[in-house]
């Protein structure tokens, strides 16, 4: 841990007293967590505080990494639906959305984005949703007063697609899904190696647009990972043979039947978006389903993401702030703390190339830091200050504004 | 449909399906009307004294689909040492409870009580040691859908809404409800012992919801909670208007409202009619109309209405169609705005039912805020935590505590006593079974879960559920958990191994 603490400036922020997380390293009982200018300039039990340096006592508190939600439409939607609020999705024919860029209709205003940070969210991946490829997601910092640029933590960090609802690939069978994504990685392949050709006419006939094939290049090239939706145990297997062939970087996300794959999951090494409150039968592409899911797929080795897709309210929006419970529910199912918060933190900001960023209390990183009353992972515990980027998140919820408004009947309003 | 959810997901979003679905299903309607309704055929010299079948009658309070529940096999049980949330009191450290034949038998500070001890003398009764573990009543959930959406969620199992006409009251969630939907055995390893199935909000008027025991049975029949009144499912704003603005109508809010009135005033002429035929038996029996039956026997003060409203306007609204007609809310469903008219529920003496957490997945449902619950508990409201969601139904114990904590954190001083009333004696209140289930007392249903420790910690498992006193979950033996005939070779045996 780093002991040298350079010369002050307004901006320097110390969290002592507290036991923190780094996450990427052990526990440190009566820590400190120095910031400055937006990042962790030092973490650990021998910090020595600058003088001027503005306090937080953490004593008695949990310090941790700003938590990860990896699956969200946090700033793509304001609505379900009924309202023209919803930017999530992009209009094809051929349900291959490859070059949306969905965080280009980011609403960096989001009524969203301040529960979230309330409870000690401070990153998000936002996904486009739909179609057999759906489009590149971002991961993006839970800021209130900020940009759809200036939030952004990378984008791309992921190819969004799927593989085993056919419906949705605009295909009429499972088979016919797992063949409009091959002839789609062979013709970016193709596309890539002939692009003058193309450009003169000359190219043979090719599955998808240009701007599609164009933004699939770095995915076949296994640049940028492709995060495939699949639940049924024969699909993870399908997506982790055409990862192999084809050499991508792949994350399986949903994965109701990931844990009758775990060792070839792991053997792979390929990681695991998923939750930990599912055990239904939803559908026959989740006969499998199981709340112990993420715990074992973790005792086989594979790498985990924690998200909330159990499928009751709102867990891309307005529950995003839920991960923490999900945590919690895969503990009680069998994974160890540790490992829980690490696959709400560390462990998303690996898959998604970014660990050099956020997701860890060390030197370097940003500073998303979360002071707790309590074990985050239960729900009497509050966040009791969030930092994003060395800023303490304040400032109420439009939840918060109408719970003010009501707490007394009649409202002045 | 939101990324990871390769599924037809919860009941609130689905009805966005069956807009689009059935526009060009063509579905017929096959409706019973009241003029086909088979006429006595008893004739005799005394004809107007003849008694024609029951099926010719519209009686109050007939039961053409009794129950068949009969308590399952139990044998008397004792837990001692174990913190006990009654819901009808202070909860009761290293405590005592004592089942027999179905029915609590005592609750007491200890197992030295002389109400336990001289209840179980000669007797041989297990006796469970609660050391850190606790105990409640069993979970009530006044909105389910399971067995009318059963899983999995395909197009053959879409029972949940006639949505073939805006007011449907003839129909009967029990008439849909599979007792074979693997959702149930999961809600009970959940804690959950009574749910009421309704049918679903694409309608005015859904249908007669139903109240089961959550217990492996091959008929509905055979879950009916004996004796529960029947509930009648409407529903307020964006649903009817949404499945039937291209369809014919309701498309506004104020059709909506034309929509119920007009029912009512049907229904009150044939209260009347049947009321007076009921009491004179003069002359032929009136025709019998299913519809106007339920509605009929609503406005009798027979069946309990089950509202599903949204928003604090609309239910003020609801609220004056009720005066206008006589007829009682009994509760008001997902409320996400109940808060704002807390004091108008509390003065109306109507109930809340409402999520912890769920908001923002329509516009209706926008302003949700998560201490609705205290707020609704704060003002006197009886209020209550509901699923509507065969997942969120297993963790009921959780989402109150969410909520508690909520309206902690915005200052109103909420007890663990108190929010363990919002998933047990204040829903049996909305189902009218307050006497029976929902608390702890001697003399009620033994509906009873023991916990592995505070049930408003993340951490903590169901170990045991008994129902009238028998153990039906016990996480402790897998091999004798409840498989429905579903998940018998199509779901791998290892995975239904416990719910919390």
């Amino acid at each position: 841990m780093s002991l040298t603490v350079p010369a002050l400036g307004a901006q320097t922020v110390a969290i002592t007293g507290g036991k923190v997380y780094p996450v990427s390293g052990p526990p440190i009982e009566n820590g400190t967590v120095l910031i400055r200018d937006g990042k962790i300039v030092a973490v650990g039990s021998n910090v020595t505080v600058p003088q001027g340096a503005q306090r937080v006592d953490a004593s008695g508190k949990w310090v941790t990494p700003g938590l990860v939600n990896s699956a969200t439409s946090l700033g793509l939607v304001e609505v379900g639906f009924g309202a023209d609020a919803n930017e999530s999705r992009a209009r094809t024919d051929d349900q291959i959305a490859a070059a949306f860029k969905s965080w280009e209709g980011i609403n960096p205003h989001s009524v969203y984005l301040r529960p979230a940070s309330e409870d000690g969210i401070t990153t998000a991946v936002t996904l486009p949703s739909g179609g057999l490829i759906a489009g590149q997601a971002a991961m993006l910092d839970v800021l209130t007063a900020s940009t759809q640029t200036g939030m952004l933590v990378k984008a791309p960090v992921a190819m969004f697609g799927q593989l085993g609802n056919a419906q949705a690939a605009g295909a009429g069978a499972r088979a016919q899904v797992v063949g409009k994504l091959r002839r789609l990685l062979d013709d970016t392949k193709y596309y890539a190696a002939h692009k003058a050709e193309f450009d003169r006419g000359a190219s043979r006939e090719l599955s998808a647009d240009r701007a599609d094939l164009e933004a699939m290049i770095p995915v076949v090239e296994g640049r940028l990972a492709l995060i495939i939706s699949a639940e049924r145990a024969s699909d993870i297997r399908t997506a982790l043979d055409i990862a192999k062939e084809y050499g991508l970087k792949i994350i399986i996300g949903g994965g109701a039947e990931a844990w009758m794959v775990a060792d070839e999951l792991a053997a792979a090494k390929v990681p695991v978006l998923t939750g930990a409150m599912n055990n239904i039968p939803y559908s026959f592409s989740q006969l499998g389903s199981r709340q112990d899911n993420a715990a074992l797929l973790r005792k086989a080795g594979v790498d985990v993401g924690l998200i909330g897709n159990a499928g009751g309210g709102d867990e891309e929006l307005f529950n995003v702030r839920n991960i923490r419970y999900e945590a919690g529910n895969a503990v009680a199912y069998g994974m160890s703390w540790d490992d829980a918060l690490r696959a709400i933190t560390l462990s998303p900001a690996q898959m998604f190339g970014v660990a050099d960023k956020v997701g860890s209390l060390r030197p370097g990183t940003e500073a998303n830091v979360v002071v707790w009353d309590g074990d985050p992972f239960e729900f009497a515990t509050r966040a009791t200050q969030v930092f994003i980027r060395g800023q303490l998140q304040t400032g109420p919820s439009r939840q918060d504004l109408l719970v003010q408004r009501y707490l007394n009947l009649p409202p002045k309003y | 449909m939101t990324p990871f959810h390769q599924r037809t997901t919860s009941y609130a979003l689905r009805v966005a399906a069956i807009a689009l679905a059935m526009g060009a299903a063509g579905c017929a309607s096959s409706k019973q009307s009241g003029s086909q309704a088979p006429t006595p055929a008893r004739a005799s010299a005394d004809s107007a004294r003849a008694v024609p079948g029951p099926g010719a009658l519209s009686t109050p309070n007939a039961d053409p689909f009794p129950s068949t529940y009969k308590p399952f096999a139990s044998r008397p049980t004792l837990i001692k040492n174990v913190t006990i949330f009654t819901a009808a009191g202070p909860r009761i450290e290293n405590g005592a409870i004592l089942m027999r034949d179905g029915k609590i038998v005592a609750v007491a500070k200890s197992a030295d009580d002389q109400a336990i001890t001289q209840a179980i003398s000669g007797g041989n009764p297990l006796i469970i040691d609660g050391k850190g573990k606790f105990v409640t009543p069993g979970i009530v959930d006044v909105h389910s859908h399971m067995g009318v959406y059963s899983a999995p969620g395909v197009e053959a199992n879409s029972d949940g809404n006639e949505a073939t006409s805006p007011a449907t009251p003839e129909v009967w969630a029990e008439h849909s409800v599979w007792p074979q939907d693997p959702q149930f055995p999961r809600g009970l390893a959940g804690g959950v012992t009574t749910m009421q199935i309704l049918p679903g909000s694409a309608n005015l008027f859904g249908g007669r919801g139903v109240v089961l025991k959550v217990v492996p049975s091959r008929t509905v029949q055979g879950m009916k909670f004996p004796g529960a009144k029947y509930g009648l499912k409407m529903a307020c704003g964006e649903n009817p208007k949404r499945v039937y603005g291209e369809r014919g109508g309701p498309s506004t809010r104020m059709g909506n409202v034309a929509g119920y009135r007009e029912q009512w005033i049907k229904a009150e002429e044939y209260r009347r009619k049947w009321d007076k035929w009921n009491k004179d038996r003069e002359g032929p029996p009136p025709n019998r109309d299913l519809a106007m039956e339920t509605l009929a026997e609503v406005l009798r003060g027979n069946i309990l209405v089950q509202n599903h409203c949204y928003r604090a306007d609309e239910m003020a609204q609801m609220i004056d169609i009720a005066h206008e007609f006589g007829y009682k809310i009994r509760a008001f469903h997902h409320g996400v705005e109940a808060y704002k008219i807390a004091d108008l529920l509390a003065k109306e003496g109507i109930g809340a039912a409402v999520w912890a957490d769920w908001g923002a997945f329509k516009m209706e449902a926008l302003d949700a805020v998560r201490p609705n619950l205290a707020l609704l508990d704060k003002a006197g409201v009886k209020a209550m935590i509901h699923s509507d969601d065969p997942s969120g139904d297993q963790r009921l114990n959780q989402e109150v505590a969410k909520a508690m904590a909520a309206g902690r954190a915005a200052g109103i001083d909420i007890s663990e006593e108190e929010a363990v009333k919002w998933m047990t004696i204040n829903p049996a209140w909305a189902l009218d079974l307050d006497s029976k289930i929902g608390s702890l007392e001697a003399g009620k249903n033994a509906d009873v879960v023991l916990w592995s420790g505070d049930p408003f910690s993340v951490y903590t498992h169901t170990e045991k559920v008994w129902v009238d006193g028998a153990l039906l979950y016990d996480r402790s033996d897998p091999a004798e958990h409840w498989r429905t005939d579903f998940d018998l070779g199509f779901v791998p045996e290892q995975t239904t191994g416990g719910s919390k």
